[in-house]
């Protein structure tokens, strides 16, 4: 590697590159090249930042110096001026909510102040296809130490110590899933990564894979060491290409690298590790029914005991866990135990990365310390809420979670607390809404998502979740009946009791929890026919204010019902009989005269 | 598709082979098989049957269970809506509506002149960028439902 007086790193994540990040870097090559700049500068692609909302992000070395939604219209200004002479290019720094400020360092930007890197800490730091980079970061560094200091057993007591929980949703603790298959007997054992990250609103393992491939990979190294195991699979969904990509690549590194395949770093270790490609089930990020899949069958879980510990991938001892955990393996091993189990709460140790979306400023990748509060979270590094509206809810951990309030804003969070109102830790998506959220509607959306991935297996999965899906359809169309509260409450905690895996028991989460919270907005669809966010269509009425109404004849153009009627510079009026609530007129007025009911 | 049978049975063959004497085959197979034919017509079903020894109706149960396996022809290019969280709270249902309308198919369907298929899809993983939808391998972020006529028409 040569030396540069200036490193300039661009974001090559999925959110920056259908940004147009790729342009971005190549104007940055040549545009450099032309100038004969580029024996003193190195342009790096990076993986993801995690403020995707303000792709593509350039952050130019030494000086930490964050642009945002650069274009590659902008790079011969960035060069000249910055490159060239030193000079920040204002117009392109990153400038909070609009005020005009000091610089800032990267890391001093509202949005990064709060993190706490570990799982992330190399996303958007280094070059993922690199392992030069990984290990001049302290890369397999862990794995060293493991093979030549550490037994198997020290090394499971670490990652007992650091209190590391499964951060698939699960949160079973990780030293101890790791003791069972370890005292396992059998000479066949595998590791397995699941990379299957089903949940909307989750993006964390995508951004990990492909901003970070190498700290999976020395995670499940050390896994596989300390259990005994010495083949692995990385289960990843085939929607994520370049997640899969960027993986190919890394083994092909580490095992050029003598880090993968026979004998390890000269010892007697050895370990091979294959991708495994999903091909789209929801259900395949249970862990029995990703097995499945890997052997080629329908991916659909099973009963257990056995567990996979005892009894797992082709009937051997098989450990699973999640991108994220194992990510957080090679950190707690390099700096102990104790050092991670310092941050977090009494029981919820380390740091959760957060997946922040929906109607927040910011949206993008959080890491945070176990602990943090919902308003940290979304006020503080989300920047609030969208358009200046008012917040509404939270909602956490994906399908299987609930819907929090404001009321809960303030609740530090961990495994345990977000149990106690109802919601889970999950694979950590966080999806904020505003008054415009229908709830009732959210909580439909959630369904008819679980409800399609239910594999059929059990008749409380299968057959419950449609039962509930029939009655808020029911509902939303505003043909509910007073009952059917009553009815979802009993469907929901029966089907939570009975149903085989993960995906029924926690299917009705975000149903119960809205019944719990906002059980007025299911009052006012059923009782007054109504919508109070005005988000479902066959209760939404559209109406003219007649005091505003300019009588422009623009809402009458648009609808497609003909349903708007009145002469010109007259109020108009909609004719609620044949309208078809498209909303078209509402975007056409230009003094905004027709409210939504 | 104009191959003829045993131009079937070669490829299929030739997709076979790595996993003749390997546990787990099947899925990868089919994957590339699908890769390779642009969806699992019944005489390539049929080949994978009598060349893996694996009975029709397994293969049957393993290909409609996953969502990614298609028995039937598809376009040439594959349109996919997100209709994850983040996309839903921003508005996803419409941009899924509007392209349902200019498509003139329903989900999942493919136009008469197999140019595109129109596929919901639970979450692209882009969240940040909601609401998302993807043409083949290329993505477009915060689409709006006036921006799809440009954007549909880059692709013939």
């Amino acid at each position: 590697m040569g030396l540069y007086r200036s490193h300039v790193l661009i974001c090559g994540g999925t959110g920056c590159v259908s940004s147009g990040s790729l342009e971005v870097l190549e104007a940055l090559k040549k545009g450099l090249a032309e100038k004969g700049m580029d024996k003193e500068i190195l342009v790096v692609s990076t993986g993801c930042h995690g403020m995707c909302e303000m792709g593509p992000i350039v952050v130019v070395y030494p000086e930490g110096t964050f642009y945002c939604r650069v274009t590659a219209a902008d790079v011969p200004e960035l060069i000249e001026e910055h490159l060239y002479k030193g000079r920040v290019v204002e117009r392109l720094i990153y400038k909070g909510e609009g005020k005009a400020s000091d610089v800032p360092h990267y890391t001093e930007i509202p949005f990064y102040k709060k993190q706490h890197r570990i799982a992330l800490r190399n996303c958007g730091y280094i070059n993922p296809d690199s392992i030069d980079e990984y290990i001049a970061r302290d890369g397999y560094a862990a794995l060293v130490k493991a093979l030549t200091e550490m037994t198997p057993e020290a090394v499971i007591e670490e990652v007992k110590t650091s209190g590391l929980r499964g951060r698939g949703g699960g949160g079973f603790p990780t030293g101890l899933k790791w003791s069972f298959c370890a005292r396992s007997a059998g000479d066949k054992k595998y590791v397995i990564c699941n990379a299957d990250e089903g949940d909307p609103g989750a993006f964390m393992d995508r951004s990990l894979l492909e901003g970070d491939p190498h700290a999976v990979v020395e995670g499940m190294l050390l896994g596989a060491y300390a259990m005994g195991a010495n083949e692995g699979y990385i289960y990843c969904r085939a929607e994520y290409p370049l997640a899969i990509k960027r993986l190919k690549r890394t083994i092909e590194q580490a095992t050029e690298y003598g880090l993968l395949g026979e004998h390890i770093l000269g010892t007697d270790f050895s370990f091979e590790l294959h991708i495994k490609e999903g091909a789209g089930a929801f259900v395949c990020g249970e862990e029995t029914a990703l097995m499945a899949s890997i052997e080629g069958r329908r991916g659909m879980p099973r009963p257990r005991p056995p567990f996979p510990a005892n009894k797992g991938l082709w009937g051997k001892p098989s450990n699973i866990n999640n991108v994220e955990t194992w990510a957080n393996v090679p950190s707690i091993i390099r700096n102990g135990g104790e050092w991670y189990a310092a941050m977090g709460t009494e029981k919820s140790k380390g740091t959760k990365v957060f997946a922040l979306t929906g109607k927040v400023n910011h949206t993008g990748l959080v890491e945070v310390p176990m602990g943090t509060t919902i308003r940290e979270i979304v006020f503080e590094i989300g920047g609030g809420i969208l358009n200046g509206k008012k917040f509404k809810a939270v909602q956490i951990g994906g399908p299987s979670g609930g819907c929090l309030t404001k009321d809960h804003l303030d609740i530090p969070i961990s495994y345990e607390s977000l149990s106690q109102v109802g919601a889970i830790m999950g694979s950590g998506g966080l999806v904020v809404m505003d008054e415009d959220n229908c709830m009732v509607d959210v909580a439909k959306f959630f369904l008819e998502f679980t409800q399609a991935e239910s594999c059929g297996k059990c008749p409380p999965c299968r057959e419950g979740t449609k039962k509930m899906l029939d009655i808020l359809t029911r509902i939303c169309a505003g043909k509910g009946k007073p009952e059917d509260l009553e009815a979802l409450e009993y469907l929901g905690t029966m089907i939570k009791e009975t149903s085989l895996c993960g995906l029924g028991q926690t299917a009705p989460n975000p149903v119960l929890t809205t019944l719990r919270y906002f059980r007025d907005e299911y009052e006012a669809h059923i009782n007054e026919k109504r919508c109070p966010a005005g988000a479902c269509t066959e209760l939404t009425r559209f109406i003219i204010d007649a005091d505003k109404c300019i009588g422009c004849t623009k809402c009458a153009r648009v609808c497609p019902a003909d349903a708007i009627t009145g002469a010109v510079k007259q109020p108009h009026v909609i004719d609620q009989d044949k309208c078809v609530k498209c909303g078209a007129c509402a975007e056409a007025c230009p003094v905004k005269a027709i409210d939504r009911r | 598709m104009t191959t003829t049978q045993e131009e079937v049975l070669s490829k299929v063959r030739e997709i076979v082979s790595p996993w003749k004497d390997k546990k787990g085959g099947l899925i990868p197979i089919l994957q590339q098989a699908q890769h390779e034919f642009g969806y699992l017509p019944p005489e390539v079903v049929q080949a994978i049957s009598d060349e893996m020894l694996i009975p029709l109706a397994e293969i049957y149960g393993v290909a409609t269970f996953y969502a990614q396996f298609h028995l039937k022809p598809r376009g040439r290019h594959v349109v996919r809506v997100c209709r994850g969280t983040a996309c839903h709270v921003r508005g996803s249902l419409k941009i899924l509506e509007k392209l349902k309308e200019t498509l003139h198919v329903t989900d999942n369907g493919t136009t008469e002149d197999l140019r595109f298929t129109l596929e919901p899809v639970a979450c692209l993983g882009a969240c940040g960028l909601a609401p998302v939808m993807t043409i083949d391998e290329q993505t477009f972020g915060r689409v709006r439902p006036e921006m799809l006529g440009d954007i549909l028409g880059k692709f013939e």
